[in-house]
């Protein structure tokens, strides 16, 4: 049986599991019917050219988990940012892990989806957001959508500055074999309101870098999992990813973000490991005087590959985006950035800028890059660029006169290629927290304060 | 009293396509429709050896299998491959050994489209190739050119006179079975120009061909061969033209460019097929395959101005082959009216130190779609090799659209690729500081255009300039944003 019927003939008995009378059943079930007809992307899919997906989609993959696994505090502490308050959901293995998280009702909703789900107090919201701009012909968001009953769920309500940062972890335990999680969120920002949101998806590690139950014929988990983000009038979301999991882990990342008028977002993405990470993050602007902020640093070595895919669809006259991706590519590591800004006819003074810069330190690191513009509309201001490179042989000499090692020169060298996409991280102590990773990565140390 | 932009748009819709003639000529036209038999008498008609028919039939059997593509960013209604004419001749002896012996129907034609064969014979210095609805008719400067051992001649005489050099290199560029459309020309082409440029030699003019559809119903299906032996140079011009009508004519045509060590080819084209009426009716369908490949030390320079056609779809690529061989591509795209054009280029790096640019400017206007494709592509053994690509888009007025899909695939960490893009409309500020000068705003925008497209411009020569800069000016008419 291939995966693809598989996926179809577990939705049977998914759907036994779950309450029918949900207001989301519908959605599931339209939802698998769909991913039935389409099934997963083919070697021809011009969206997974330069990604391997089928390489990962194991026929042994299975969305049933069987146990649940337990974690010491000890193994998991680094995967937080140390030093300030925050709210945090915890989900191990897709599971919600009630000890280390933080969630509140008071004012604000910051929980579980599952829980909201169930609940009809919630109906009115889950109608009027739950699926509702998500792309219904993408075979990972169909099946996420089919299968997906647990994730975190935010509703910061009108003029309400959120007081402190809310942390939403994905732990892959590794504790099971042949794991596909399908984890969700859904996160709601009314009219004025303002948050930072960070999200990481991490793994525990054992010995040689692998999971730490790992044995011969172990299949690593992958995690298919999406967010929806609906920004409404004047709100403002700070939005951090950080995707720092084991050689073997795989990870596609679909979020979805509607922005209404006069709205800002921004969006981090930090990639510093996976077998094959996919991130299709793509922005909707539904109204006028929109900002919407990609930025990325992505460093990767031995095998793994992570590809970025941005759409942003200019809808909307007076708007602004902007991108901004970096990659430094080491041993055999392969990256993709395929970025698309799309500018309705109607769309005028649209401002849009994209850049993607590569840097290629391994023998056999690749990168494959397509910058994509398609225009509809005359009075716009729309640039991008794309540079393949390596690090400038007069700054390494200029730094290696100046008694500084070969090593260290290059360092220091990479990092200040990374610097400028840091530069707008407004958590200080995340900032602190992503220069200690890229430190570690780039093997140096740095010598200055972090 | 001052010109207003209704004014223009006015005379931008009384501006016709000034090819837009058709020329009585009597000629044999092959009944329509595509099967073997057509490829055999194809074959036959042209007298052509066994080796040449068995190389068109196995063409036409992976045709036959193929799938037309559907990838480029154009829509069109896709033609009918068996209600097509694969073979139209002017109906007169095949071949001439002089201009008076040719129809004077035929020279007329020419002097219309500004080509007298005579003049430019005496005083540009220009060997000229003309290909009618497939079929050469006139070489000009033939003898001068032999001298220096060069042959420039049609590809059926070619086929003919010289079969050791067809063989070796007919299809080594463009494999029969590459794509679709090559696949087709493959099987059917009926001619074009052949050119070999033997070693060390730098030919001394410059070696032209120009293409006219003429017949309805017909397509036009030629092939080109260019090789340029060690240590040779050649400069290589093309342009094209067609009449007016209201159904869509094919084109698909095959260009294959050899440069062997130390060669250096530069080949232009100005392509100005009838691009369709006003409300987008008619026009030329142009599918076109053209590519070079470049041996060590060796250099390929495209350079297109692209004002015509319907539906352009093309991509003139490089394959660097040799270490320190150079690709360049320059670019001119216009469309407006209906037009859509998705083109750009290809450039595989798999030498060492190779070096590659691409230079393309996209100016769309009234309700065309212009699209630039392109691939970069450094593979695993193409040590410090370079690529610095730009692609800039002008839109005027908002039902147009610029698109830009670059593809960029570096596999050695050596590479160095730059690429930028920029899309943006004249700025008012632009013209107000031309009006402020006196010069009224139709000037302003064709200095404006010809400003914006100089880098690429430059690079013609220069009789083809002067031509190509008329033709920007004429295509953008009225056109203000």
């Amino acid at each position: 049986m291939s995966l693809k019927e598989k996926m179809v003939s577990s939705f049977l008995a998914f759907e036994l599991d779950t309450n029918i009378n949900s207001p989301v059943h519908d959605i599931r079930s339209e939802s698998i019917k769909d991913f039935e007809k389409i099934g997963f992307p083919g070697k021809k899919n011009e969206y997974w050219k330069y990604t391997p997906i089928n390489k990962v989609l194991n026929d042994k993959l299975t969305v049933f988990k069987k146990k649940r696994h337990l974690i010491e505090f000890e193994k998991v502490k680094d995967f937080f940012v140390n030093g300030i308050e925050s709210y945090k959901i915890v989900f191990i293995d897709g599971a919600y892990d009630p000890l280390w998280s933080n969630t509140t009702h008071k004012g604000v909703d910051i929980c579980i989806l599952s829980a909201i789900l169930e609940n009809k107090k919630y109906e009115g919201l889950i109608n009027k957001y739950y699926n509702t701009i998500t792309d219904k012909n993408e075979s990972f968001s169909l099946l996420n959508s089919s299968f997906s009953k647990e994730g975190a769920f935010v509703h910061i309500p009108k003029n309400m500055e959120l007081d402190k940062p809310i942390e939403i972890i994905h732990i892959n335990s590794g504790g099971e074999s042949s794991l596909m999680l399908q984890p969700r969120s859904l996160i709601i920002l009314e009219k004025n309101s303002k948050a930072q949101i960070l999200e990481s998806h991490y793994s525990l590690v054992g010995e040689n870098n692998k999971s730490p139950y790992s044995y011969p014929g172990f299949i690593d988990p992958l995690t298919n999992t999406l967010t929806e983000i609906h920004v409404e009038e004047n709100a403002n979301l700070d939005y951090y990813k950080i995707q720092n999991d084991l050689e073997t882990t795989s990870l596609i990342d679909n979020t979805y973000i509607n922005q209404k008028r006069d709205s800002e977002v921004s969006c981090h993405t930090f990639s510093f490991g996976g077998n094959i990470v996919r991130n299709n993050l793509n922005f909707y602007q539904n109204g006028e005087n929109i900002n919407s902020i990609m930025k990325g640093i992505t460093i990767l070595g031995g095998n793994q590959h992570t590809d970025h895919h941005t759409l942003v669809h200019h809808a909307n006259p007076n708007c602004e985006s902007y991108q901004e991706y970096k990659g430094i590519y080491n041993d055999n590591s392969t990256g993709v950035f395929n970025g698309r800004v799309l500018v309705d006819k109607i769309a005028q003074k649209i401002n849009a800028f994209q850049q993607n810069n590569n840097l290629l330190v391994g023998e056999k690191s690749s990168v494959n890059t397509k910058p994509q513009l398609e225009i509809f509309a005359d009075d716009v201001k729309c640039s991008h660029g794309c540079t393949i490179g390596q690090l400038d042989d007069s700054a390494l000499f200029y730094l290696k006169t100046r008694g500084i090692s070969e090593k260290e020169a290059k360092g220091l060298l990479t990092y200040a290629f990374a610097n400028n996409v840091l530069e707008n991280v407004k958590m200080q102590a995340l900032k602190t927290k992503i220069k200690k990773i890229i430190a570690n990565k780039i093997g140096v140390n740095l010598g200055f304060e972090l | 009293m001052a010109y207003t932009e209704e004014e223009l748009k006015k005379e931008l819709e009384q501006q016709e396509y000034q090819y837009g003639f058709t020329t009585e000529i009597e000629s044999e036209t092959f009944p329509v429709g595509l099967n073997k038999d057509i490829v055999r008498k194809i074959s036959e008609k042209k007298n052509e050896p066994k080796w040449m028919t068995d190389w068109r039939l196995s063409a036409f059997e992976a045709w036959e299998k193929m799938e037309e593509p559907e990838w480029p960013n154009v829509k069109y209604k896709k033609p009918q491959f068996q209600e097509i004419s694969y073979y139209s001749a002017p109906k007169t002896k095949a071949k001439y050994d002089s201009l008076d012996e040719v129809d004077p129907e035929l020279l007329k034609t020419f002097d219309k489209l500004g080509i007298s064969i005579d003049e430019q014979k005496k005083l540009a210095g220009v060997a000229v190739d003309i290909v009618m609805d497939s079929v050469s008719v006139a070489t000009t400067f033939k003898e001068t050119l032999s001298k220096k051992g060069i042959i420039f001649c049609s590809i059926s005489e070619a086929i003919q006179e010289h079969p050791d050099l067809v063989k070796k290199y007919l299809g080594t560029v463009v494999p029969k079975k590459d794509n679709f459309y090559a696949a087709l020309n493959s099987a059917v082409f009926s001619d074009g120009s052949f050119c070999y440029i033997p070693k060390g030699v730098k030919c001394p003019m410059e070696l032209s061909t120009y293409f006219r559809i003429n017949q309805a119903g017909t397509g036009q299906f030629e092939r080109t061969l260019v090789i340029a032996d060690e240590g040779s140079y050649v400069s290589y011009l093309e342009g094209c033209t067609a009449p007016s009508r209201d159904e869509n004519q094919l084109h698909a045509a095959v260009v294959e460019l050899v440069a062997l060590d130390n060669a250096e080819i530069k080949y232009s084209t100005v392509q100005n097929w009838y691009p369709g009426n006003k409300h987008g009716k008619g026009g030329v369908f142009n599918f076109v395959t053209k590519r070079g490949i470049c041996h060590e030390n060796s250099k390929i320079s495209w350079t297109q101005v692209e004002t015509g056609s319907a539906v352009t779809w093309k991509y003139p690529s490089c394959i660097l082959k040799g270490n320190n061989s150079i690709g360049e591509f320059y670019s001119i795209a216009v469309t407006n009216n209906y037009q859509q054009a998705d083109t750009g280029t290809k450039m595989i790096h798999l030498g060492k130190n190779t070096k590659s640019t691409i230079i393309s400017k996209g100016i769309s206007a009234g309700k065309s779609q212009n699209s630039y494709r392109g691939l970069v592509r450094i593979s695993n053994n193409a040590e410090n090799s370079r690529n610095f690509s730009q692609c800039d888009s002008l839109l005027m007025g908002n039902n147009c659209g610029a698109h830009t899909f670059p593809y960029i695939e570096a596999k050695n960490k050596t590479a160095q690729i730059e690429h930028e893009a920029t899309t943006s409309k004249i700025g008012e500020d632009q013209i107000f500081y031309c009006n402020q000068r006196g010069i009224d705003t139709e000037k302003a925008i064709a200095l404006i255009v010809n400003g914006f497209s100089k880098e690429v411009l430059n690079k013609l020569p220069m009789e083809f300039a002067v031509e190509a800069q008329k033709l920007l000016e004429i295509s953008l008419e009225g056109s203000v944003g």
